[in-house]
């Protein structure tokens, strides 16, 4: 069922597989993105990115003469004429989503493709082909672009998600001295990049000193910050407009070149200017995914109890931009030992903005820590789930705290019955199907689980109608829907009387979307919001002297299908429609507002969603071709806010580390710190023929120490481990170990090589 | 994208005549050019539309062979009737390369003049001597992984993409052209393509203006007919390596054999020394392996292609004892 069809349904719709109500506006083509505004204003001009040729160095001259004196270009913004900003990176001691992100500034090339200038004409044709008329030399330097794992590489100041670089416990060497069985690994990950359908774009407006952006932006409020840092003027100046987003993944977290360019180009202009990043400019003017290099140390006794759980991450760092991926942050809650050492550094690197990309750490961390378990497994002689199992901690092996919720194991006991683990091949290349070779694997999924700090606005119309109001955004993942079904339930209306406003900085400030937080944070806000508004109302209905509650108590009134009913003081019975009760209110009806922050319980207990992720897989043995038969994921996330867009989370989650695993990597020619597959023909992602058969599991179970709602983080769940669990199964499959992902065919072919 | 001016073509004497000059070019489905022109890759000042022209139609030979036209969609190639029960490996080879939204708009024509897609062809900031005659080479000692093994040069190290011109001269296929003088001749889809030498930036034989208005299957070759295509990914990735082969086997001695490897040089690679190592040998696992190597024994890595060679070897004699029928190999048998 996807609608509800009675009003007895409203009481229960929390959870329900409600259809998204912002479909029919997307299907339509009613759904207006960033740069695709249509209200009747100003025809914008349109600006064209200019790229920096080279890796680290200065511009020796520019001469955008020819460009000027194109057709149609109105302006061609350089770091000579462009308007002075506060530097790059200041106030160093800002989050980097609020410092600034000043371009053409002075002639230092920091990163190749970094923008050197900007051409705005009339069309993008004109600007496009114009760019190419901007003359530019340079005096190239040598740049440092890569870490490679000998670099012993800087302790960062902190790690994304708050957790410190270094976390351990116990006297580590001498445990794994001291271990039967151990193993010493290095694992590696390549660069990615988000690349989301929809690219970073802005079209900027300004007004009497008021500076309107429609961007396509996950975080509005540090967002808005950013920009007025950039440009030296007060936040309250500058509005950002966000209403829908065709994916982010972390990518769109903070405001890049073309937001500010857009901003600088329209006050010269003083007419509108729309920026949009080309595919090829994501890769530079858009942050990615370092590389890294991963040492994982286990040690256990012979009966596979774990001692000891060692586990390094280098990964480069953009100078200039505090960023480090918090790589081992499941390996710090995975499984129980007595000495554990978690540590990670950063090699500063002349690249772009190295940043949050979906699941940051669990992306990369969860694969190869599953596949160190996965290879010390073997070498115990243990099934692999058996060894996870026997592993469970009872507290948190980093911190020592208590779990708000432990389900782990329920999802790798109910995952490997659903699937049928016992069936698998024990022996590694021991079954086939014609010339495949099959295997399988798993792997346990861990990510941690955030409350930020977020308010809302919930208003309801003498017209019975309930506007909700936040600056939460929508990537496309269905915040709409599962706040429309907060709202609904907790005022008892049906979810059609709900308007869900987002995307407009204007609003109520809350955390935005990312790190997994969003729809419980947010939707914790609204909750508190209708909470107030119902308290508001009724008290209201009580007070108001033309109420026919009037001389009820308060508590005392009952809310059902849109009407409270209550007992006067004389015992006789009445009640009255909410929308009569909010018209008693004013003109605008009733509002209230609610807020949200992390509490104790973020503090005093370890607090993470789980999943199980179970496949099986071909490989051939001619060409080391990986195809995927079938997956499953079994995840345990607190309560499920909507059944349908939960599920769809999920999947895409287990399909972008499908992703991970097996295709993406963005090659950078290390000579000149330029990435060359920069489009979407070889940035390869997986497409439908690489994703077989996905069975989505929710075991679900409020946990009401994560939020009021008792949901947890579900966005980046199904992506953590399934790296991991096909990792495995390639070695089940061929008896391959491949310990550098992507697995691609020809790292699975050099050890079928090694095999003849 | 620069400026440049459009012409349709209504005849294809008078499109050949137009397109003489070095600087303009034909369009037809525009599913390469297009990008390549946005991009600034390429730059020609004058486009002669030929996508009108009566060229579209398939028709038997006398010689019970096919005419495709030039403006025949992959997507029409690939599902003709005909195609699929006689020729099955090009429509396999159709089939497996772009996706259907590109295959209902490009040609047959087309496919076969498609660039490369190396990284440094595509960055107009990096040297490449096909685009930039004289500038080097990007790849050579950059990223590789998609490039040549066989018949490369220190100028160029660019490989051909096109699945369905593998498939074409595994089949004998040739081109028809008219040039620019009016004259029509016939070109073998083998011999249509260039190795890079001294000079990358020429791909093919075509004089400037030169139209290809069709290309001609001979009878089919004897045997069983496959291609095989080993990507990164399993749909809309070009090819690392590619294998047509079609193979006859008479009692148990190769007996017709016509094989062409895609992914591994600057043009489609007719393997003669592998189907010369074969004919009239044991169709076994170890005579298709020694041919493999025979047809390799020139073959050079450049670093990130190094697994080609290996894969190749492997891949073609897998997709040979497919075509003879072997079964697949035994549980703890070795791969070939």
């Amino acid at each position: 069922m996807s609608q509800l069809d009675s009003e007895q349904d409203v009481a229960g719709v929390i959870g329900r597989p409600l259809d998204r109500v912002d479909g029919p506006l997307k299907v339509t083509g009613r759904a207006r993105y960033a740069t695709e505004r249509r209200d009747g204003g100003a025809r914008p001009a349109v600006g064209w990115i200019v790229e920096a040729a080279i890796g680290h160095g200065r511009i020796a001259r520019i001469d955008a003469g020819r460009a000027e004196r194109a057709p149609g270009v109105l302006l061609v913004l350089t770091h000579e004429n462009a308007a002075e900003q506060t530097p790059y990176g200041l106030p160093e001691d800002a989050g980097r989503f609020t410092q600034s992100r000043a371009v053409l500034q002075g002639n230092e090339i920091r990163h190749f493709g970094q923008a050197v200038a900007l051409v705005v004409a009339e069309t993008l044709e004109q600007a496009r082909a114009a760019a190419a008329l901007v003359e530019v030399d340079y005096d190239a330097e040598s740049g440092r672009y890569e870490a490679s794992p000998e670099d012993e590489g800087e302790i960062p100041d902190s790690l994304d998600g708050g957790g410190q670089p270094d976390l351990g416990k116990g006297d580590f060497d001498a445990v794994l001295r001291s271990a039967e069985v151990s193993l010493d690994q290095r694992y590696t990950t390549a660069d990615q990049i988000a690349s989301a359908m929809e690219p970073h774009a802005t079209e900027a407006s300004w007004r009497d000193g008021k500076l309107t952006l429609h961007m396509s932006l996950q975080i509005l409020a540090s967002g808005k910050q950013a920009i007025a840092q950039t440009l030296g003027i007060e936040p309250e100046r500058v509005r950002i407009l966000s209403p829908f987003i065709g994916g982010g993944f972390g990518s769109k977290l903070g405001v890049h070149a073309d937001g500010v360019l857009a901003a600088l180009a329209a006050r010269e202009l003083d007419r509108p200017v729309k920026v949009v990043q080309h595919r090829r400019n994501l890769f530079f003017s858009g942050p990615h995914r370092g590389h890294s290099s991963q040492r994982i140390r286990l040690g256990a006794d012979a009966e596979g109890r774990l001692l000891a759980i060692g586990h390094d991450s280098l990964q480069p760092m953009a100078r200039r931009y505090q960023f480090a991926e918090p790589v081992a942050s499941a390996t710090r809650a995975s499984y129980a030992c007595d000495a554990l050492l978690t540590r990670h550094r950063v090699v500063p690197v002349d690249r772009p903005p190295i940043d949050s990309m979906r699941a940051p750490g669990e992306a990369i961390g969860t694969p190869t820590f599953e596949a160190a378990i996965d290879e010390m497994a073997e070498q115990l002689g243990l099934d692999p789930l058996e060894f996870r199992l026997r592993n469970a901690p009872q507290r948190e092996p980093g911190g020592g705290r208590p779990f708000s919720s432990r389900d782990l194991e329920r999802c790798l006991k109910e995952g490997a019955e659903r699937f049928g683990w016992h069936e698998r091949p024990v022996r590694p290349r021991s079954r086939n199907d014609g010339r495949w070779l099959i295997g399988y694997g798993m792997a346990s999924a861990v990510r941690p689980n955030l409350l930020m700090e977020a308010s809302a606005r919930a208003r309801l119309g003498g017209n019975g109608q309930v506007v909700c109001e936040l600056d939460m955004t929508d990537l496309g993942t269905g915040s709409y829907t599962v706040l429309t079904q907060i709202a609904a339930e907790t005022l008892g209306v049906e979810p059609q009387r709900v308007t869900v406003e987002l995307g407009d900085s204007d609003l109520p400030q809350t955390s935005g979307s990312g790190g997994s937080f969003g729809a419980g944070t947010s939707g914790s806000a609204l909750y508190r919001a209708c909470l107030a508004l119902k308290e508001e109302l009724a008290r209201i209905a009580c007070e108001h002297a033309d109420s026919p509650l009037n001389g009820c108590v308060p508590d005392a009134l009952e809310l059902a299908g849109g009407r409270l009913s209550g007992r006067r003081a004389d015992g006789t019975a009445a009640e009255a429609g909410l929308d009569a009760i909010a018209a008693l209110g004013g003109p605008d009806g009733v509002s209230a507002e609610g807020s949200i922050e992390a509490g104790q319980d973020h503090e005093d207990f370890a607090q993470y969603s789980y999943g199980a992720q179970f496949v099986e897989l071909g490989v051939d043995p001619a060409s080391g071709e990986i195809r995927l038969r079938r997956c499953l994921g079994v995840f345990s996330a607190g309560r499920i806010l909507n059944a349908k867009t939960a599920r769809s989370q999920l999947m895409g989650g287990m399909i972008y580390g499908i992703g991970g695993a097996l295709f993406e990597e963005a090659m950078m020619d290390s000579r000149r710190g330029a990435f060359m597959n920069r489009d979407l023909a070889e940035y390869h992602l997986p497409v439908n023929r690489d994703v077989p058969d996905l069975e989505v599991v929710m075991l679900e179970e409020p946990d009401y120490r994560s939020n009021p709602l008792g949901s947890r983080g579900i966005g980046e769940l199904g992506i953590c481990g399934i790296g991991g669990a096909i990792a495995n199964a390639v070695h089940n499959a061929s008896g391959v170990r491949v310990r550098d992902f992507p697995i691609t065919l020809d790292k699975v072919l050099k050890g079928l090589e090694t095999r003849v | 994208m620069r400026a440049f001016t459009y012409e349709r073509a209504e005849a294809a004497e008078a499109a050949a005549g137009r397109a003489a000059d070095p600087s303009a070019s034909f369009i037809a489905g525009g599913t390469n050019l297009v990008d390549l022109m946005k991009l600034q890759v390429l730059s020609p000042s004058h486009l002669v539309d030929v996508s009108r022209l009566p060229l579209d139609r398939i028709e038997a030979t006398e010689e019970g062979g096919l005419r495709i036209g030039a403006l025949v969609t992959n997507s029409a190639l690939a599902n003709d009737e005909r195609i699929k029960a006689t020729w099955p490996l090009l429509s396999r080879a159709l089939l497996s390369g772009a996706t259907a939204q590109l295959r209902n708009k490009a040609t047959t024509g087309g496919n076969l003049l498609q660039r490369t897609r190396c990284y440094y062809f595509y960055d107009t900031t990096s040297p490449c001597n096909k685009r930039e005659p004289g500038s080097g080479c990007g790849a050579l000692e950059g990223f590789n992984r998609i490039h040549a093994i066989l018949g490369a040069s220190e100028h160029c190290i660019a490989t051909h993409p096109s699945d369905m011109a593998v498939a074409m001269v595994a089949l004998g296929a040739e081109a028809e052209t008219l040039r620019p003088d009016g004259r029509r001749r016939r070109v073998a889809v083998e011999a249509l393509h260039r190795l890079p030498g001294e000079r990358p930036e020429l791909e093919t034989v075509l004089e400037p203006g030169e139209l290809i208005e069709a290309v001609v299957l001979p009878p089919p070759p004897k045997g069983r007919q496959l291609y095989r295509k080993v990507r990164d990914r399993s749909s809309y990735a070009f090819a690392l390596v590619s294998v047509a082969v079609a193979l006859e086997v008479e009692g148990n001695a190769v007996s017709s054999l016509r094989l062409a490897l895609g992914g591994v040089a600057h043009k489609p690679w007719r393997a003669s020394r592998a189907e010369a190592a074969l004919l009239g040998q044991p169709a076994t696992r170890d005579s298709f392996r020694a041919a493999a190597e025979a047809e390799l024994a020139e073959a050079v890595g450049h670093g990130g292609n190094d697994f080609k060679l290996p894969l190749a070897r492997r891949v073609i004699a897998a997709t040979l004892a497919d075509a003879a029928g072997l079964t697949p190999e035994a549980e703890e048998g070795e791969p070939v």
